[in-house]
C-alpha cells in the first residue's frame, strides 16, 4: 500500500533509495512466507554443468518445473484442436473415408502426421505423457515437502510485522504475557496451527488448500490411468436382433467386433438376451414430425446364473450386466417371407432385416437363398434384392417412405438367380448381394422381373422356378455392446478431482502473527499481521475479526501522545495517519469483491461523511 | 391433445412476446448506461496518478484529501467502546503501488448516477421478462428450456443478467460492468431471435434424461461467469497498460483517461476477473464430468473425441493454463491475462463454433 508510503516520505526517497528498501521488503516477505505453499520455484534457464548427470538433472528440473507445465498444458490444447476439425477414425470411418476420397493432396499428409488419428497419435500421446511425467515428478516432492510442513511447526515470525500484506495495532494495558496467551487460546480455538517463541505467536490455518491441490493433481493421474486402462481393454460390438431372437454373449455372434490391443475373448461377461418387443414413437406434428421421441426395446435377458429376467433398454437407459452394457441404437423392419422352390418345397422362410435409408426407415435389403433347386431339380442359388417402405403413399409416385412407423407396407423386389457367392468362406455383407455370377430374372417381354408386395402378396418367379409370399413384418432393433473396463477409476478419479479443486481454490492458506512487547510508556503494543499464498480481500477481514476477538482479553487503551515515544515506537507511531488513510482502501478493496462488508462499513461510512464524501458517494453502489 | 398443443402453442407465442419485450426494455437500459457514462464524463476525476504518486497537475485533489485524513482520530476514544480495530493492507512488494478503484461509469455526477440507477432499474425489469420468457417457453414444451440454440443463448444471457445483478445484490461492486453486459445480452438475444429461432418442440430420445437439467444448465451458468470474468479480464487489459503509463509519468490521451479513470484499478479488475474464473473452474471440471457420464449411458462411451467434448476439454485445459500461469512467476499480469481471454473464446467457439460448424453427436442446434 504505497499511499502508506507515499503520504510520508515519497518526496524525500531517492529511486536508488526505493530499490533498496524494496529489495529488502521482499526479502522479509519471503522469508515469512516460507514454505506456505509447496509450489516450486522458478529456476532460470540455468545451463547445467557439464556431464550426463549434470544435464539428466537439468532436464528433469525443466520437466518438472511450473512454466514446462504450462507451455505442457498449452501445446495439450493446441494439439487436440485438430482432431475436431479433420474427420476422425475413431469418431466416424465413414467420414474419414470420404474426406480421403475428396482431398488426393491433403491425404498422404495427414496420414503422416497422423491427423485422422490425432488422440493416439505419436505427438498427442508424446504431450500428455511428458505431461503427466512432469506432473509425477511435481507431485511426489510436493507432496514430501507437504508432510513435512505438517509435521513442523510454523516459522517464527517476521522482524516487521508492518511490513505484512495486512496489518494492525493497538495500546493495551494487558501484560505481554496475558496478550500471547490470550492470543494463543483464540486461535487454537479457530482452528489454527499455532507456534509460539519468544515476544510473538506464529499461527497457520488452511492447509487443506495445499492437501486440496496435491489431492487433485494425483487424481488426475488417476483418471488418466483410468482412461488409458479403458481403451487398451475395451471392446465393443454390434448386434442386430430380430423380434423374437436372442443373443449371447460371445464373439461369434457380433456382426462386427473391435477392442483394444489387450482384450481377450475370455475378458466377455457371460449373459444373453432375447428381443421381445419393440416401441417406437414419433413427432407427429410441427417441423420436426418424423423425429424420433422414443424408443424402447422389451428384452428377457440371462446372467450367469440362467434365469430370465424381463427388461427394457431406452436411449438413455442401457442395460448393466459385469462390464458390459447394452445400448440400444438402431430399429427398423425385417419382413417375413416364405421362398418355395421349384418343386414347391420351403427353401427358406423367416424375418430378413432391412436397413434403414432415411430418417422416414424407407430400407433396403436382400434375401439370400442357398438351398434351393429349380424347376427341374437342379441345385442353384436365389436371390431378391429390394426396398422395404413402411408407408407407402400410392398416390405420391414416391418410392420413399412417408411415416417411419408401419402404416401402409410395401416392399418391391427383383429377383436373381445363380451363385450368391457364399461358397468361397470370404466374408460377405449379409446386407448387400453380389451379383456378378447371378443372372436376373426377366418377364415374358424381356424386361427385368420387378414386383410391388404388400404383406399377403405372392411374387412368382418365371417358368416354375418357384415363388416368394410376403408373410408379414417384424422389428428388428440393433444393440451396441460395450465392454469397458476402469469407470468406475474414472469416475472416483474425476470426483476427486473436483474435491481437490474446491479445496485448492476455494480454501486460503495464511499465517497470522501477533506479538506483544512492552512499551517504553509500560503499556503493551500488540500488533498482528497476516499472509495469505495469494492476495486475498479476506484476510484482512478475518485479521480484524481476529483482532477484534483478541481486544476482549487485551482491551484498547487511548495512544500515548505522539511526543514522547519517538525514540522506540518509531516505527509504527508516525504512520497512524496513514493507517487510517489505509485502512480507507482497505474497505475499498473490500467492497470491491464484497467480502469487507462485515467488519469494515462504519469506518467507510464516518470517512465518507467527514473526509471523502464525494468519492465514497460515487463509489457505494 | 389438441387443445393442449395449442395452448402450448399460444405459451410458446408468449414467450416470444415476453423475449421480445425483455429486449425493448434492455434497450432502453442501454440507451440509460449512455446517458450514465456521457454525464459521468463531465466529472474530472484522476486519482490513479494522485495515488501513483507521479501524477502531475491531476493530483490536486487526492492529496488535498490527504490532509484532511488526520480530522478523523480512529484510536479517538477507544478506552472503553470496542471499536473494531483498523487493517492496514499494503501490496507485495514489487506489485504497483495500491490505486484506488475509479468511481464507476457516473463518477459522482448526479444526473449520470441517476440514469445509471434507471438502467439498472429497468435491467431488472428486463431481467423479469427474459425470466417470464424462458420459464414460459419451458412450459410450452414441457422439458428444459435449453435443447437448442435458441433456447441456450436465452438461458445464457438470462444468467449472465441474473449474476449481476444477483452480485448488485450482495453489494459487491460490479455497476461498472453494466454497459458492456446489456451490450452483450442485447447481441446475444438479437441473434438467439433471428438467427438462431427455433420453433418450440419436442426432445430426441438421447435428451430425454435429467442429465440435461444438471449438464446443461451447469454449462450455461458456468458460461454466465465465464462472460463476467472475460469482461473484467478485457477491461483490465486495458486499463493495466493505463497504469503503467501513469506510472510512467506519460500523460495518456483524454479519452483513455476519462473512460479510464471511472473503472476499477487494475488490481481489483486483476482479482475480480481471477475469483470468478477460478471459483467457475471446478464447476466448469464438473459439467464436463457430467456430460461424460450422460453420454456414458447416451451413447455407450463417456468420452469420444466428439467435437463439443474436444472442445469442452481444450476450454478446461485453457482454463487450468490461466490458473498456472497466475501461480507462476513471470506470467502473471497480461500475459496470464491473456491466456483468461483465450480460454473465454474457446468457450465462446464451444457454443457457438462447434454447433454451427461441426457435425457431431451434440447436434441439437436446430439450425
Ligand atoms: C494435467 C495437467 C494439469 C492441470 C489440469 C492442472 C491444474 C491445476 C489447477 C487448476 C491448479 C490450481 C491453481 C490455483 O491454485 O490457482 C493447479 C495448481 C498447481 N499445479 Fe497444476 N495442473 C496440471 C499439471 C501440473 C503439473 C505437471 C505441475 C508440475 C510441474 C503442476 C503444478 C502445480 C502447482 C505447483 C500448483 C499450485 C500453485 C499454487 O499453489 O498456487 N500442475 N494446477
Amino acid at each position: 500500500m504505497s499511499t502508506t508510503e507515499t503520504g510520508s516520505d515519497t518526496g524525500a526517497r531517492s529511486p536508488g533509495a526505493d530499490e533498496a528498501a524494496e529489495a529488502t521488503e521482499r526479502a522479509e516477505t519471503a522469508e515469512a512466507s516460507s514454505a506456505l505453499s509447496t509450489a516450486p520455484g522458478e529456476e532460470k534457464l540455468n545451463v547445467p554443468a557439464l556431464g550426463v548427470i549434470g544435464w539428466a538433472r537439468w532436464f528433469w528440473r525443466q520437466l518438472t518445473s511450473m512454466r514446462v507445465a504450462l507451455i505442457l498444458l498449452f501445446l495439450l490444447s493446441l494439439g487436440a484442436i485438430p482432431g475436431s476439425v479433420i474427420p476422425q477414425t475413431s469418431v466416424d470411418s465413414v467420414k474419414v473415408e470420404q474426406f480421403k476420397e475428396k482431398h488426393e493432396l491433403l491425404t498422404p499428409v495427414y496420414e503422416k502426421l497422423q491427423l485422422f488419428d490425432v488422440y493416439t497419435s505419436v505427438w498427442f500421446s508424446a504431450i500428455y505423457i511428458l505431461l503427466f511425467i512432469s506432473l509425477v515428478g511435481c507431485i511426489v516432492p510436493r507432496t514430501w515437502q507437504f508432510v513435512g510442513q505438517l509435521r513442523s511447526r510454523p516459522p517464527r515470525a517476521p522482524r516487521r510485522l508492518d511490513r505484512m500484506p495486512a496489518y494492525t495495532t493497538w495500546h493495551t494495558d494487558a501484560d505481554p504475557e496475558q496478550v500471547l496467551g490470550a492470543a494463543r487460546t483464540m486461535l487454537k480455538r479457530k482452528r489454527f496451527r499455532v507456534n509460539a517463541e519468544g515476544n510473538a505467536v506464529t499461527s497457520e490455518k488452511g492447509y487443506l488448500r495445499e492437501a486440496g491441490n496435491l489431492l487433485f493433481h494425483i487424481a488426475l493421474i488417476v483418471l488418466l490411468l483410468a482412461f488409458a486402462a479403458g481403451q487398451l481393454w475395451k471392446a465393443e460390438g454390434n448386434k442386430l436382433i430380430i423380434q423374437g431372437d436372442g443373443f449371447a454373449n460371445t464373439l461369434t455372434q457380433y456382426d462386427d467386433f473391435r477392442s483394444g490391443s489387450l482384450f481377450t475373448a475370455d475378458d466377455l461377461d457371460n449373459f444373453g438376451f432375447t428381443l421381445k418387443d419393440f416401441h417406437a414413437r414419433f413427432e407427429k406434428t410441427g417441423p420436426q414430425k418424423g423425429s424420433a421421441r422414443d424408443y424402447r426395446a422389451d428384452i428377457s435377458y440371462w446372467e450367469g446364473d440362467g434365469k430370465e429376467k424381463d427388461t427394457t433398454v431406452k436411449v438413455n437407459e442401457p442395460l448393466r450386466s459385469g462390464d458390459a452394457k447394452v445400448y440400444l441404437m438402431a430399429h427398423g423392419f425385417a419382413p417375413v417371407v416364405t421362398v418355395k422352390d421349384g418343386k414347391g418345397d420351403v427353401a427358406f422362410r423367416g424375418p430378413v432385416a432391412f436397413l434403414q435409408q432415411d430418417t422416414n426407415l424407407t430400407a433396403s435389403g436382400v434375401v439370400k437363398v442357398t438351398d434351393y433347386r429349380d424347376a427341374k431339380g437342379r441345385k442353384d442359388q436365389l436371390g431378391f434384392q429390394g426396398f422395404f417402405v413402411p408407408t407407402y403413399a400410392p398416390g405420391s409416385g414416391s418410392m420413399f417412405s412417408q411415416w417411419p412407423e408401419l402404416k401402409n407396407p410395401v416392399m418391391f423386389l427383383t429377383a436373381y438367380h445363380g451363385d450368391l457367392g457364399l461358397d468361397y468362406g470370404a466374408a460377405q455383407n449379409v446386407y448387400q448381394l453380389d451379383t456378378e455370377n447371378l443372372k436376373q430374372f426377366k418377364k415374358k417381354d424381356g424386361s427385368p422381373l420387378a414386383q410391388k408386395l404388400v404383406p399377403g402378396d405372392t411374387m412368382k418367379l418365371p417358368d416354375g422356378a418357384g415363388s416368394l409370399k410376403f408373410e408379414g413384418v417384424k422389428e428388428w432393433a440393433n444393440f451396441q455392446i460395450s465392454h469397458e473396463v476402469g469407470n468406475g477409476w474414472a469416475l472416483g478419479g474425476a470426483m476427486t478431482a473436483i474435491a481437490g479443486l474446491a479445496g485448492s481454490l476455494f480454501i486460503q492458506r495464511r499465517r497470522v502473527w501477533v506479538r506483544a512487547v512492552r512499551g517504553a510508556d509500560g503499556r503493551t503494543v500488540v500488533e498482528m499481521a497476516g499472509l495469505a499464498r495469494s492476495e486475498s480481500a479476506k484476510l484482512p477481514e478475518e485479521l480484524g475479526d481476529l483482532a477484534y476477538t483478541l481486544q476482549s482479553s487485551a482491551p484498547t487503551a487511548p495512544a500515548p501522545a505522539p511526543e514522547p515515544e519517538a525514540g522506540t515506537e518509531a516505527e509504527s507511531a508516525p504512520e497512524e495517519p496513514e493507517t487510517a488513510s489505509a485502512s480507507q482502501d482497505g474497505d475499498e478493496n473490500g467492497d470491491q469483491d464484497g467480502d469487507g462488508t462485515a467488519s469494515q462499513p462504519e469506518t467507510g461510512e464516518s470517512r465518507g461523511d467527514t473526509a471523502d464524501t464525494r468519492s465514497s458517494r460515487g463509489e457505494r453502489q | 391433445m389438441n387443445i393442449a398443443a395449442a395452448t402450448n402453442e399460444n405459451l410458446a407465442q408468449i414467450s416470444n412476446y415476453l423475449i421480445y419485450s425483455a429486449m425493448a426494455v434492455y434497450a432502453l437500459a442501454f440507451i440509460g448506461h449512455i446517458a450514465e457514462w456521457v454525464f459521468g464524463s463531465r466529472s474530472k476525476v484522476a486519482r490513479t496518478a494522485a495515488a501513483l504518486g507521479r501524477g502531475r497537475g491531476a493530483g490536486a485533489e487526492a492529496s488535498a484529501s490527504v490532509p484532511e485524513q488526520p480530522a478523523v482520530q480512529v484510536r479517538e476514544g477507544g478506552t472503553t467502546t470496542m471499536e473494531r480495530p483498523k487493517v492496514v493492507t499494503r501490496s507485495a512488494p514489487g506489485a504497483r503501488a495500491d490505486v484506488p478503484d475509479g468511481p464507476g461509469a457516473a463518477a459522482g455526477d448526479e444526473q449520470g448516477d441517476m440514469y445509471g440507477r434507471i438502467a439498472i432499474s429497468l435491467t431488472t425489469l428486463g431481467f423479469l421478462f427474459h425470466v417470464a420468457g424462458v420459464l414460459t417457453r419451458s412450459f410450452s414444451v414441457q422439458r428444459a428450456p435449453w435443447a437448442n440454440m435458441y433456447e441456450f443463448s436465452t438461458a445464457f444471457s438470462m444468467c449472465i443478467v441474473g449474476a449481476y445483478l444477483l452480485l448488485l445484490v450482495l453489494k459487491k461492486k460490479v455497476r461498472w460492468i453494466g454497459l458492456p453486459l446489456i451490450t452483450t445480452v442485447l447481441l446475444d438475444l438479437g441473434l438467439a431471435t433471428t438467427v438462431l429461432y427455433t420453433e418450440s418442440d419436442q426432445l430426441v430420445p438421447a435428451l430425454h434424461s435429467y442429465w440435461l437439467w444438471i449438464h446443461v444448465s451447469l454449462a450455461i451458468v458456468c458460461g454466465a461467469l465465464f462472460y463476467l470474468g472475460f469482461v473484467a479480464t478485457l477491461l483490465y487489459l486495458f486499463r493495466d497498460p493505463y497504469e503503467a503509463k501513469l506510472e510512467r509519468g506519460d500523460k495518456p490521451g483524454k479519452f483513455a483517461t476519462s473512460v479510464m479513470e471511472r473503472l476499477p484499478s487494475a488490481a481489483s479488475l486483476d482479482k475480480f476477473a481471477y475469483r470468478i474464473n477460478a471459483a467457475v473452474f471446478p464447476f466448469w471440471t464438473f459439467t464436463i464430468v457430467a456430460g461424460a457420464i450422460w453420454a456414458g449411458d447416451a451413447w455407450g462411451r463417456y468420452w469420444g473425441w466428439d467435437p463439443k467434448e474436444v472442445w469442452s476439454f481444450i476450454t478446461w485445459v485453457a482454463y487450468a493454463c490461466y490458473l498456472h500461469a497466475r501461480a507462476t512467476v513471470g506470467w502473471k499480469g497480461r500475459k496470464a491475462a491473456t491466456l483468461a481471454l483465450i480460454a473465454f473464446a474457446c468457450f465462446l467457439f464451444n457454443y457457438y463454433g462447434v454447433n454451427i460448424f461441426f457435425n457431431g453427436k451434440h447436434s441439437y442446434s436446430g439450425l
